[in-house]
């Protein structure tokens, strides 16, 4: 539901300035979101110095560095660092990126970094992405058929398996669908721009034989119309990949069936 | 405390298969509004440029400007009632949702018989003169 100011318990405070490197002359400031559920304190803002001429170019080398070498308690999540496996998505310089492939030198000023926007939050930098995982999974992302199992293989032409490009390179970071206001607003029932960008990629798979059984579990002023083009997934995804447009496609195999 | 799977809380009470006719008839009565748009200031604009009150009477007594004007107020507020149920189910939920649902229609429904009224009575007030 629609929330236009924080609750009392998850206002932001302002929290410790960790000390300087010593003999460091290039540094840079980090503000880091902190919350940690075991001490019932409110989340606050922790600031942190890193020696840039000792640190690797992407955020997330700052943030392994902090946690290596300034406050060993910091949490995010972190994997290939090589934007592969999303999991470092977070919340950096306003906008949502993964600390990965996100380089310091695009961001002026000090780094502020917080966990994705309006998702629960398990500790610091790490949401939780239950109900995202879920209703990915509710859209069951599998070919399913219903003829008989050729012996060797389900063909596709080359033709058709390009309409998958910027479709299956989806890594399920959630940058996109949290990103949204309409998913941030009513998230529990609306399928958010990752899902269904995975919907519509299987969708528009020529092997897949339950089109109509996936569009009708979409239809629903809720699932998929709560997306009002507002394209902050598209401009927000690290992958370059075009949500908005695969739910506008959604949208128009809807009304070709009526009109 | 609910003890449901994510799973089951993610599907919730499942797809009411509608919203397509609705998505559909919002960008058709969209590009109608558009169309009827500069006809509808037309008129309004030579009705606000007339003298007195026998003129305005008479001229919305000619089919054109009397037909444009319940045609862009009726199209327009079916629009509206229409367009504002995307705002509440966007920011309201539960009862609050029902109740904003049916003010909306409520007014909408008003504002287009009042217009279809007042159509009639320059009608008829100018087939008395």
């Amino acid at each position: 539901m629609v929330e236009f100011s924080l609750p009392k318990n998850s206002q932001i405070r302002v929290g410790k300035t960790w000390p300087k490197p010593e003999g460091a002359t290039n540094l840079r400031k980090f503000k880091i979101y902190r919350w940690d559920p075991d001490t019932g304190e409110n989340p606050r803002l922790d600031t942190y110095f890193v020696d840039m001429d000792r640190c690797g170019p992407m955020v997330l080398d700052a943030l392994i560095k902090i946690k290596s070498e300034i406050d060993p308690t910091l949490s995010f999540r972190r994997s290939c660092r090589e934007g592969i496996c999303g999991s470092c998505a977070m919340n950096i310089d306003g906008g949502n990126h993964l600390a990965c492939i996100y380089g310091m030198d695009e961001i002026s000023g000090d780094v502020n970094i917080y966990p994705l926007p309006h998702m629960p939050v398990v500790k610091d930098l790490i949401p939780d992405l239950t109900h995202f995982y879920a209703q990915h999974a509710s859209i069951k992302p599998y070919l399913i058929t219903h003829s008989p199992e050729p012996g060797k293989e389900w063909r596709q032409s080359i033709e058709d398996r390009k309409k998958l490009d910027a479709l299956y390179e989806c890594i399920m970071c959630a940058s996109c669908s949290t990103s949204c206001p309409s998913y941030w607003w009513n998230g529990d029932k609306y399928l958010g721009p990752a899902t269904l960008l995975a919907a519509y990629r299987w969708i528009i798979d020529s092997r897949d034989e339950a089109t109509p059984e996936r569009l009708d579990e979409l239809e629903d002023p809720f699932k998929l119309y709560r997306c009002h083009t507002i394209m902050n997934c598209t401009n927000t995804c690290p992958k370059g990949l075009n949500p908005a447009k695969a739910i506008a496609e959604i949208k128009h195999m809807l009304v070709d069936r009526i009109v | 405390m609910r003890y449901i799977t994510p799973r089951k809380a993610a599907v919730g009470l499942g797809a009411s298969h509608t919203g397509t006719e609705h998505h559909w008839w919002m960008t058709v009565s969209s590009a109608a509004l558009a169309l009827l748009t500069p006809s509808f200031l037309m008129v309004v604009g030579t009705a606000l440029q007339l003298p007195g009150r026998p003129e305005i009477l008479a001229y919305f007594s000619h089919p054109y400007p009397a037909i444009v004007i319940a045609a862009y107020m009726t199209l327009g507020m079916m629009h509206f009632i229409k367009g504002t149920r995307i705002l509440i189910d966007d920011y309201l939920q539960h009862t609050a949702r029902k109740v904003g649902l049916i003010v909306a229609a409520v007014f909408g429904w008003t504002v287009i018989a009042t217009t279809l009224f007042a159509m009639a009575r320059m009608l008829l007030a100018t087939a008395q003169i």
